[in-house]
């Protein structure tokens, strides 16, 4: 298939469309400039789809970095193209919100391995004219953070006042402290971990597993071959969506009420209002999607492992810190539990940092970083008023 | 607010929730300017947000109830949940210049181990707590035979979070035992007054209401 063919085909998915010809602002960089990869590995030429928000001052002194989690994108504060729904941080982002974009210029940028606009697995690889697949190298959380440190130099800022993010989102700004201390004033890991707990990397080789199965997947050459593994990918966000919620917030969302009927179907209809919702995710997820950026990013996250690359020492990896760090979890996160942001937390501490750290009560699971949490908003703006005050930004 | 507003603005720590914090101006007072504190059991952050604004000093707290931690960050305080007698063994030792335990030393499960490590990790540690050789406290069981509740310890015998009170006596013969060294001491009496050094310890001990004391090893 040629260039132009596969384009084509490709159009077919919105999402996909978006992988090659995103409407928002790319940064390319050519082959001159590749992208060295933690595989050991040159990746190049690549692009970096990216949006911003408000207006970087004179002494490029207020530039806030937003880290998106694994299936989210660049539309942290605008209306997403593939499903038109507002920013995934539209309440948190935005003119006399907590982090101000009257204030503050705010990046976001898809990661590495994403497919909403950045090279990842659905890029058509120069090479051949066809999409990567799996030919793309694995990526890592540092590869990321790499390609994003390219972009804000491309942007010409020298030094972020603030990294924020949550979940693979706060992966990622735990490593931008680690990787570029003096270049990151303030760093807000929200609902992560320093490191993937066997059980989330169970959780997600169970997603893997469920895209590799569909037949559809064809190695990973669907494009190539027409089709695209929509049932093994619905079945991975499926699950992957449960490990979102709380066991009370599904309670008492669903319980076990029946979906459009009276009494049980005796079948394998989804009876449940909770199977209904599930499989509703399902659907909707592969709409937006690429199944190999769900392998390669699941994957980033499975790899994520600060202290192993400080001899085991968490605390190693932050000796010498000048970031000012607020760490914030969320009770019920089964995910992300408060006691991995409390092991950064205590790193922190060993190595002398300074650190904030508050556990949000809240019932929403996983999710709840995605939502308007009054003391979450609270935290946050409360954060970054006095970072920004400490960084001399008018208030 | 100002700063006397802030002095006087109550914490969420276990002294009553309307007393006026004398304490909290005195050890401002005992800190020098620019250095770095760490105040164990900060409440809302009232000390600290009045040392970062008198003395300007680098400050980091650490408070057991979220709601108070909650309010402390939204201050701008950099503050973190966690608990005295199990939290402190992260820190590096003589990491601070002053470590504060203001009104919260009778509230630990192990008073010793925590002051221990208050004075592992700050070159000095500040300790405030009421005084229960108070003899309001005194005549409370002599004349009524009740458990003592006053204006500044409000509980009751059930329900207080206070497990481990002790007199400024007890204060001081811990400190000796642990070999630790009274630099500074200060008593305030029921009237918020501070009372004067050349006073002997036992009448410290019977008319101080809070003492404050600065100790190092």
């Amino acid at each position: 298939m040629n260039e132009a063919a596969a384009n084509a085909h490709l159009a077919r998915s919105v999402g996909s469309r978006e992988a090659n010809n995103p409407s928002s602002p790319v940064a390319e960089f050519g082959g001159d400039q590749p992208l060295r990869l933690d595989a050991g590995v040159d990746l190049g030429p690549f692009r970096i789809a990216y949006n911003t928000y408000g207006t970087l001052n004179a002494d490029k002194t207020n530039a806030v970095l937003l880290c998106h989690a694994l299936t989210m994108d660049h539309y942290a504060a605008s209306p997403s193209p593939t499903t038109g729904k507002p920013g995934w941080w539209s309440s948190l982002v935005g003119e006399g919100k907590p982090i101000d974009t009257s204030k503050f210029f705010v990046i976001c940028s898809n990661v590495i391995g994403g497919c909403l606009g950045s090279t990842g697995p659905a890029t058509i690889d120069p090479r051949t004219g066809e999409p990567y697949g799996l030919d793309l190298p694995v990526v890592t959380i540092p590869d990321m953070v790499r390609a994003q440190k390219m972009l804000v130099e491309r942007l010409g800022i020298d030094t972020l006042f603030a990294v924020i993010g949550g979940s693979m989102g706060g992966m990622q700004v735990l490593q931008w402290a680690v990787s570029y201390p003096d270049k990151v004033f303030a760093a807000v890991p929200i609902a992560t971990g320093s490191r993937h707990s066997a059980q989330n990397i169970a959780f997600h080789e169970v997603g893997r597993q469920a895209v590799m199965a569909d037949p559809d997947w064809c190695n990973g050459r669907y494009f190539s071959e027409g089709k695209r593994p929509v049932k093994g990918l619905a079945v991975a966000r499926m699950t992957a969506h449960v490990t979102y919620l709380s066991e009370i917030a599904l309670h008492r969302k669903f319980g076990r009420n029946l979906q459009d009927r009276d009494r049980f179907g005796f079948g394998f209809e989804a009876d449940f209002q909770i199977e209904s919702y599930l499989r509703h995710q399902g659907s909707s997820f592969v709409d937006r999607f690429d199944a190999n950026s769900y392998l390669y990013l699941t994957r980033a996250m499975d790899y994520f492992d600060i202290a192993a690359e400080h001899d085991g020492l968490l605390a190693n990896a932050f000796k010498g810190s000048k970031t000012r760090f607020c760490v914030v979890s969320f009770s019920s996160d089964w995910l992300f539990p408060t006691a991995e942001s409390r092991t950064i937390v205590h790193a922190l501490n060993a190595a002398a940092a300074s650190v904030s750290f508050v556990e949000v009560e809240t019932d929403k699971g996983h999710d709840a970083f995605l939502l308007e949490e009054p003391d979450f908003y609270r935290a946050v703006d409360g954060f970054i008023s006095s970072a920004a005050r400490a960084r001399g930004l008018a208030q | 607010m100002t700063i006397a507003e802030t002095a006087t603005a109550t914490t969420a720590s276990v002294a009553a929730p309307n007393a006026a914090r004398v304490d909290l101006d005195i050890i401002a007072d005992l800190v020098k300017p620019g250095s770095r504190v760490l105040d164990v059991g900060c409440g809302d952050g009232s000390l600290l947000q009045l040392l970062e604004r008198r003395r300007g000093v680098d400050g980091r707290g650490v408070e057991i109830s979220q709601a108070g931690v909650n309010d402390c960050v939204a201050r701008g305080l950099s503050v973190i949940q966690g608990d005295a007698d199990r939290d402190l063994v992260h820190y590096p030792d003589q990491s601070f210049d002053y470590v504060i335990l203001s009104q919260t030393i009778q509230a630990t499960r192990n008073p010793k181990a925590v002051l221990s490590e208050l004075l592992r990790i700050g070159h000095r540690a500040i300790v405030s707590f009421p005084n229960f050789g108070h003899l309001s406290i005194r005549s409370s069981l002599m004349f009524f035979g009740r458990m003592p509740q006053t204006k500044n310890l409000p509980h009751t015998w059930y329900d207080t979070p206070n497990i481990h009170f002790c007199t400024i006596k007890d204060f001081i013969v811990l400190a000796r035992e642990m070999g630790a060294q009274v630099e500074d001491a200060q008593a305030i009496n029921a009237t918020g007054q501070k009372m004067a050094m050349s006073m002997p310890w036992a009448f410290w001990n019977l008319f101080g209401q809070q003492a404050v004391f600065v100790l190092k090893r």
